[in-house]
């Protein structure tokens, strides 16, 4: 058989679009010898929705490359949040750049070439497919987090990450061989029949245990989780909200197909090291922050602790629990880019300021940027009724429909425990006497909050369109 | 004594743990870390190859040639990255990359 009947393109056109759109891209950059940047951006944000639509577009279930790489609803919906997180983040960085410097043209290019290995990962269905997604999206990121080649903090930033990256890939592919040479395959459909409840031996478990190690650095789970805040805090801050949104869903989206669809049978195995996951991260999240005064560190353990939420609904390893992880995953995402979009605006003379007391007063400077921030910070401490509620909702609720009454009994506690340092930022924003105010909100800042604000506040009046999204999904992974 | 699968997964896990330990031991130089990665790239490397013939299945091979590939990548990408470093703080000590805490 020819190999071109065998290839159905129109399947892979995002990634396509994606990867060659970035390829041109490239060659515009250096043909224009464009020193700011602004040109290629605009571009790869348009390469990004386009990207977009054509996901939008597909429907129904499809396998390419032998088996290799699949395209259901689930890549879908989570390949389009993905999008969103990366096309966001790429608009928020513009005033940025503008007002202090240091954008040169490959930095929209890196974030395409990440978004291409992000939609690969969602994509994946074989162990190498998986890999080669994964290492696309990571050395993009190693890259971008030492963007800022003049400042000390980002370079260390992006070096901390490098070598715990590179670890954690190690430590994913170790997993990888093992589970290749005890089931003899690498592709998911064949290892899930290959795998039996009874026989699963000690080198398929070992295989297993280091593959989540893998999954744990990228989503940065605890006790995975060191890199995080040192990246976070050295990392230039536009790069920050693209960590935080973007690949924290891809890689929370290939944990997922890979322990649903490659192992159903090892369930009750993962299932322990799920748990233990979800209350350290749920825990370290809560308790660590306390301290914080940097509010992209204090963010860096919003985000473990965040992740630990979602994987109470991985846990629980059924429909609902799927469901309820691509819902917290799509709410987690836009409240991540509001709160990225104020902490830009966070400048003072010229300057980012970074430190939560920085704040103090903020409700008389700038009301409205405070009733935003506020608004983001009641959601994401889980306060009914705001999106961020309804997101520790069903997982929650998925937890207890399988039985894990412990799991979320502890969940619920450690988010009152995480309240505490969401509500503290609204006390000096409201409560305390005011700073100096802050330079004006740029406009697509301002817009970007906005739209975040309102999306978390009015998420309760029409939840339907993103609960049937996700339930459509995670129908699709079992 | 015929030389087994079992034997080449032994070496591949000892080199795999020397990589580990060499990473978090080390308190000397970056490069040593990098190192470290390789050494463990080549542990699993020597686990697929073991594998694919045990099975007598070509993926395991295949598998091996792209993750020699994408670690070359990742090496150039990490001395990259190291020189950055280097030209800001004059230094590659391990124990000198605090300056990011809390």
């Amino acid at each position: 058989m020819p190999v071109t009947e065998s290839l159905n393109l129109v399947a892979i056109l995002p990634e396509l679009v994606l990867a060659v759109g970035a390829m041109a891209l490239l060659m515009l950059g250096v043909a224009t010898r464009e020193e700011r940047g602004d040109l290629i951006l605009w571009l790869a944000v348009g390469v990004l929705v386009v990207a977009g639509i054509f996901i939008a577009c597909g429907e129904g279930t499809e396998t390419l490359f032998g088996g290799s790489f699949i395209v259901d609803p689930y890549a879908r919906m989570l390949k389009l949040l993905c999008l969103v997180g990366a096309a966001v983040s790429l608009i928020m960085s513009v005033p940025y750049w503008r007002a202090f410097g240091g954008m040169r043209f490959e930095y929209p290019i890196l974030l395409l070439f990440a978004a291409t290995g992000m939609l690969m990962m969602i994509s994946a269905y074989d162990l190498i497919a998986l890999y080669v997604g994964l290492e696309l999206q990571s050395l993009a990121l190693y890259v971008v987090a030492a963007f800022k080649r003049d400042s000390a903090r980002s370079s260390e930033a992006g070096l901390k990450y490098f070598v715990l990256g590179a670890l954690s890939s190690g430590m994913l592919l170790y997993g990888a061989s093992l589970v290749y040479g005890f089931t003899g395959s690498t592709e998911f459909a064949q290892i899930a029949s290959a795998v039996q409840p009874s026989g699963a031996n000690l080198g398929l478990i070992f295989g297993l245990v280091f593959l989540m190690a893998g999954f744990a650095f990228k989503i940065s789970a605890v006790p995975f989780h060191m890199w995080t805040p040192d990246v976070y805090e050295g990392a230039p801050t536009p790069v920050t909200a693209f960590f935080a949104a973007a690949p924290k869903i891809a890689a929370m989206a290939l944990t997922v197909r890979v322990l649903i669809s490659a192992f159903p049978a090892l369930t009750t195995e993962w299932q322990q090291i799920v748990v233990f996951l979800a209350i350290a991260s749920m825990g370290l999240g809560s308790f660590a922050a306390i301290g914080q005064r940097n509010i992209k560190r204090l963010m860096a353990y919003s985000s473990i602790g965040h992740m630990g939420y979602a994987l109470v609904g991985l846990a629980s390893g059924t429909v609902a629990g799927v469901q309820g992880v691509i819902i917290y995953l799509a709410i987690y995402l836009v409240m991540t880019l509001g709160m990225f979009a104020c902490v830009l605006a966070m400048r003072r003379d010229g300057k980012m300021v970074e430190n939560i007391d920085q704040l103090s007063g903020l409700s008389r400077t700038s009301p409205r940027m405070a009733l935003v921030l506020a608004i983001l910070l009641f959601s994401l401490a889980g306060i009914p009724p705001l999106a961020g509620f309804f997101a520790k909702f069903y997982v929650f609720l998925a937890a207890i429909e399988s039985g894990l009454y412990a799991l979320a009994v502890v969940g619920v506690l450690l988010s009152v425990v995480g309240a505490f340092y969401y509500l503290r930022i609204v006390k000096i924003m409201y409560f305390d006497d005011p700073a100096e105010p802050f330079e004006e909100m740029p406009a697509s800042l301002a817009i970007i909050a906005g739209v975040s604000g309102a999306l978390t506040l009015f998420y309760v009046v029409y939840p339907a369109p993103l609960v049937e999204a996700a339930g459509v999904a995670a129908k699709a992974l079992f | 004594m015929t030389v087994g699968l079992s034997h080449y997964l032994t070496v591949a896990a000892i080199l795999f743990t020397i990589g580990i330990f060499g990473i978090f031991l080390n308190r000397k130089n970056v490069i040593v870390i990098l190192m470290s990665i390789e050494l463990m790239m080549l542990a699993v490397n020597l686990n697929l190859v073991a594998f694919s013939s045990f099975h007598n299945d070509l993926v395991g091979q295949v598998f091996a040639l792209i993750v020699l590939t994408v670690a070359a990548a990742e090496a150039a990408i990490g001395l990259a990255i190291v020189v950055v470093y280097f030209r800001n703080r004059g230094t590659i000590d391990v124990a000198e990359i605090d300056s990011l805490k809390g």
